[in-house]
């Protein structure tokens, strides 16, 4: 099954890739090469390129320039099947197994062994899977269904399917982000015997330390370009957030000082939200507050339940969510985004397209959607009332757009982000939530954002700035909460913070150093 | 590049009226008896029935549901108020029985229609069942109380009050068209003037930014699918007194003429794209085909090819549009 290797050789490499996205530069002139029976481990900030890269080396997305080349030969992959075809398997964060399929027939899944009167020979593939799994010592029925499997088990049936296809190089993206700390030793195990056979695997992850104890090397992605590849033996937790943030603040951002003794408008006492899936805690006894005239920002890699703390504040998730809102110094209990807006909080949801417009409708119609009440007079709505309702906001807000009633699907993200804002600014609130407000937006209209939320600021809105970005937070806010694993780590004012300091408590496991550290 | 697209969009708008004139065009051709008043006013009269039902469905159908249900809650609303209208209520606790006037008795059926509405909108808000299994359930529910009220025997000899709704005509037109004509005007109004109307296209056009921009979504619901509740219940008592009967397996198959109807007249199956005028459109077509195959004496099996084909005609360009914009 698996082939003798020679060390250091390589196996699978990129070299200048080049992929973008519209409005964004995935990947800039990436040189990355795998060598045979290594562990390599890939890390970098959100949107820094990682999954790009995974996707494209496994077929999943195709470069716009570059090569890739396999054993030295020059490859296109038009699709994952081409390349698990040639060796090459991606295990999914979000398993890709068929849940009411048994674990054999998963495994055998499109190239299914069959008689030669096309009958599917079940006993034959169970025999054949359970050889599989017995050499990665998983004690799995290969004719249970794959749902009644626990997450860590059903990883292992994913890695035994990728060696079924003669797999020589294995991508893991996240592989630890859902299993148990039991399961994540095991995992670590296989993992070594599979290096030990000559398999390289690729471990994507932004967990340091779990990249740290089973890399060989690793490569540090930032703005879609490779910074380094280090040895791990060698390489420190400082050296690689280092790697990971180094970058300049541009002269982007706009900021005008807190303006003190404000009172406090919103406080978030001991929130805790159970996630529907997991059944633990998304977020997990967060506690804040925020003053008029402040901004605060709020840090965390993917999956900290940043956004899950919003949902929650906002009323989105009301039977599952415990813990104490004070808006204005009025306790209040909201069960809904409506009661949310009623009291004077306001969502910029993170998905602009999914939760923040209503694509098929103009722009006027997407600004009124919250205000209703505002453009209606005796029972119906006005038209023209609703026409300069919109136009108030296209003219304050320098929303291009060649009339009010162009779909709103027409325009740049940037002003689509604007309509967004206008909606919710429209029923003045005075604790606004913004998550992610500049993803996927030029840098034009990242400036726009900015200024509008340091006017907003200076009126008096107490502001909350969820962000994958270090150096926006840092640019924009007065202080930031850094969260980690649904819990809050630590909370900087900004004049003292760092994008090290902030990484540092962003990142898993490093809760006992944030500790010594302040 | 913006106005090309607009007047593409205009175009696509008024593809269903295109359609209409086409065939009534076609069908004028073909036969000297199709463009004459008596079969306009036919046409108009059979298709009363299906626009009281398809105002209904094409508001669910814009928040992005389905009703199957029409037809079984047309049927019960009817029986009840022909039952009604027949026959006093016992009531031996307080000893009397209770005789309901005609129009205690329409809205005694108008009442049944949206309730069983408000009960579909509950099971699909409250108990997150998907819409098409909730009024599917709905259909057999609906028809098997109509089977029970009605004892499998239609209820018939209404009465000349109850006969006004379905047989009479007034100022020249017959006043099931009056009322389809209508609810027609106040729903075009309700939905393109009001905030419920606005909501609903909100609902059906992205739900979770409706409910994030803090639209009531379940209430929204609820309201639609009591409203087509109610205009089936309408739908029966028209085709109740028309007939002056109430046949217990009356509408059976009706939510798909509707269905057809507003997807005919351009409203998107996904929700928050169409229009009631264009479902009466789309009500005109049907019509205009029912007709045309009629006086052609093309055999009713025939008819249902056509019917059918047109049906999947219609959706394939809905597809097309879709994936153009």
């Amino acid at each position: 099954m698996i082939r003798p290797s020679t060390a250091n050789q390589v196996v699978l490499a990129a070299e200048g890739i080049v992929k973008r996205y519209p409005g964004v530069l995935a990947l800039n002139q990436v040189d990355f090469a795998i060598r045979s029976g290594e562990v390599h481990g890939l890390i970098g900030e959100n949107g820094a390129g990682k999954s790009t890269l995974m996707h494209i080396l496994a077929g999943v997305a195709q470069p716009d320039e570059g090569i890739i080349r396999l054993d030295d030969e020059p490859v296109r992959f038009a699709n994952p099947r081409e390349a698990m075809d040639r060796g090459i398997s991606l295990v999914h964060q979000e398993l890709n197994l068929v849940p009411w399929l048994s674990v054999a027939e998963n495994i055998f899944l499109g190239r299914e062994l069959v008689s030669g009167l096309g009958l599917i020979r079940s006993s034959e593939q169970n025999r054949q899977c359970r050889t599989l799994l017995a050499d990665l010592d998983a004690t799995i029925d290969p004719r249970s269904e794959v749902h009644r499997l626990r997450v860590g088990q059903q990883q292992v049936v994913e890695i035994a399917k990728a060696l079924s296809s003669r797999a020589r190089v294995i991508f893991m993206d996240e592989p630890t982000s859902a299993i148990s700390d039991q399961e994540v030793e095991s995992l670590f195990r296989l993992i070594r015997s599979l290096r030990a056979a000559g398999i390289s695997i690729v471990y994507v992850s932004h967990k340091l330390d779990e990249l740290l104890r089973v890399s060989d090397r690793i490569t540090v992605l930032r703005d879609g370009r490779l910074v380094e590849t280090l040895e791990a033996a060698t390489a420190d937790r400082e050296t690689i957030v280092r790697l990971m943030v180094g970058r300049k603040l541009e002269d982007l951002y706009v900021h005008s000082p807190a303006i003190p003794a404000r009172s406090e408008r919103l406080r978030v006492n001991r929130l805790t939200m159970i996630s529907r899936k997991a059944r633990r805690p998304a977020v997990d006894g967060v506690s804040f507050s925020v003053r008029g005239g402040e901004v605060f920002g709020i840090f965390g890699l993917m999956g900290a339940g940043r956004t899950e703390l919003l949902e929650s504040i906002f009323g989105l998730h009301p039977t599952r969510t415990t813990g104490t809102v004070t808006i204005d110094g009025q306790p209040s209990d909201i069960c809904s985004p409506e009661q949310a807006l009623n009291s004077g909080l306001g969502l910029v949801p993170e998905d602009r397209k999914h939760q923040g417009l209503i694509l098929g409708m103009s722009v006027e119609q997407n600004i009124s959607l919250s205000s209703l009440a505002e453009i209606e007079s005796v029972g119906l709505l006005n038209a023209r009332r609703e026409r300069e309702h919109a136009q108030r906001y296209v003219e304050q807000f320098s929303i291009k757009t060649p009339t009010v009633k162009q779909p709103v699907r027409t325009l740049s993200g940037g002003n689509q982000q604007k309509v967004v804002l206008s909606k919710v600014l429209s029923r003045q609130p005075g604790v606004l939530m913004l998550d992610e407000p500049t993803r996927g937006i030029d840098v034009g209209a990242k400036r726009e954002v900015y200024s509008l939320v340091d006017r907003l600021k200076r009126e008096g809105m107490a502001i909350v700035v969820v962000s994958s970005e270090l150096p926006e937070l840092l640019g924009i806010a007065d202080r930031v909460m850094v969260m980690c694993e649904g819990r809050k780590t630590a909370e900087f004012d900004c004049s003292v913070a760092n994008e090290e300091v902030l990484m540092q408590a962003a990142v898993p496991g490093a809760d006992a150093e944030v500790e010594r550290g302040k | 590049m913006s106005d090309k697209l607009t007047i593409w969009q205009h175009a696509s708008r008024l593809q269903p009226l295109l359609v209409l004139i086409l065939m009534i065009v076609a069908m004028s051709l073909l036969s000297d008896r199709f463009l004459t008043a008596a079969n306009g006013w036919n046409i108009m009269r059979q298709i009363s029935v299906n626009v009281c039902l398809s105002i209904g469905m094409t508001m669910v159908i814009l928040s992005g549901g389905i009703d199957l249900s029409v037809g079984s809650v047309l049927a019960l609303a009817g029986a009840i108020t022909a039952g009604l209208i027949k026959s006093a209520v016992p009531m031996p606790w307080l000893g009397v029985e209770l005789q309901f006037t005609t129009w205690g008795a329409i809205v005694c059926g108008l009442i049944v229609g949206w309730f069983l509405g408000w009960f579909n909108g509950q099971m699909i808000t409250r108990l997150k069942i998907p819409p098409f299994v909730a009024t599917l359930g709905m259909l057999s529910i609906a028809r098997g109380l109509t089977m029970l009220w009605t004892k499998g025997f239609p209820i018939t000899g209404l009465g000349e009050g109850f006969a006004i709704l379905g047989t009479r005509t007034a100022l020249g037109a017959p006043t099931p068209v009056w009322i389809a004509a209508g609810l027609v005007g106040l729903f075009v109004v309700i939905t393109k003037k009001t905030r419920l109307g606005r909501s609903i296209y909100a609902v059906g056009g992205n739900e979770q930014t409706a409910r994030l921009s803090g639209l009531n979504v379940n209430r929204i619901k609820v309201i639609v699918y009591s409203l087509a509740g109610v205009l089936s219940a309408v739908a029966g008592l028209i085709m109740t007194s028309r007939l002056d009967s109430a046949q217990p397996n009356a509408g059976m198959g009706y939510e798909l003429d509707s269905i057809a109807a507003v997807v005919i007249g351009g409203t998107s199956l996904s929700g928050g794209r169409g229009s009631v005028l264009g479902t009466v459109i789309g009500c005109l077509i049907i019509g205009v085909l029912n007709s045309g195959l009629v006086l052609l004496d093309v055999s009713p099996f025939w008819q249902q090819v056509v019917k059918g084909s047109v049906i999947l005609v219609a959706v394939a360009i809905d597809r097309m549009r879709e994936s153009g914009e």
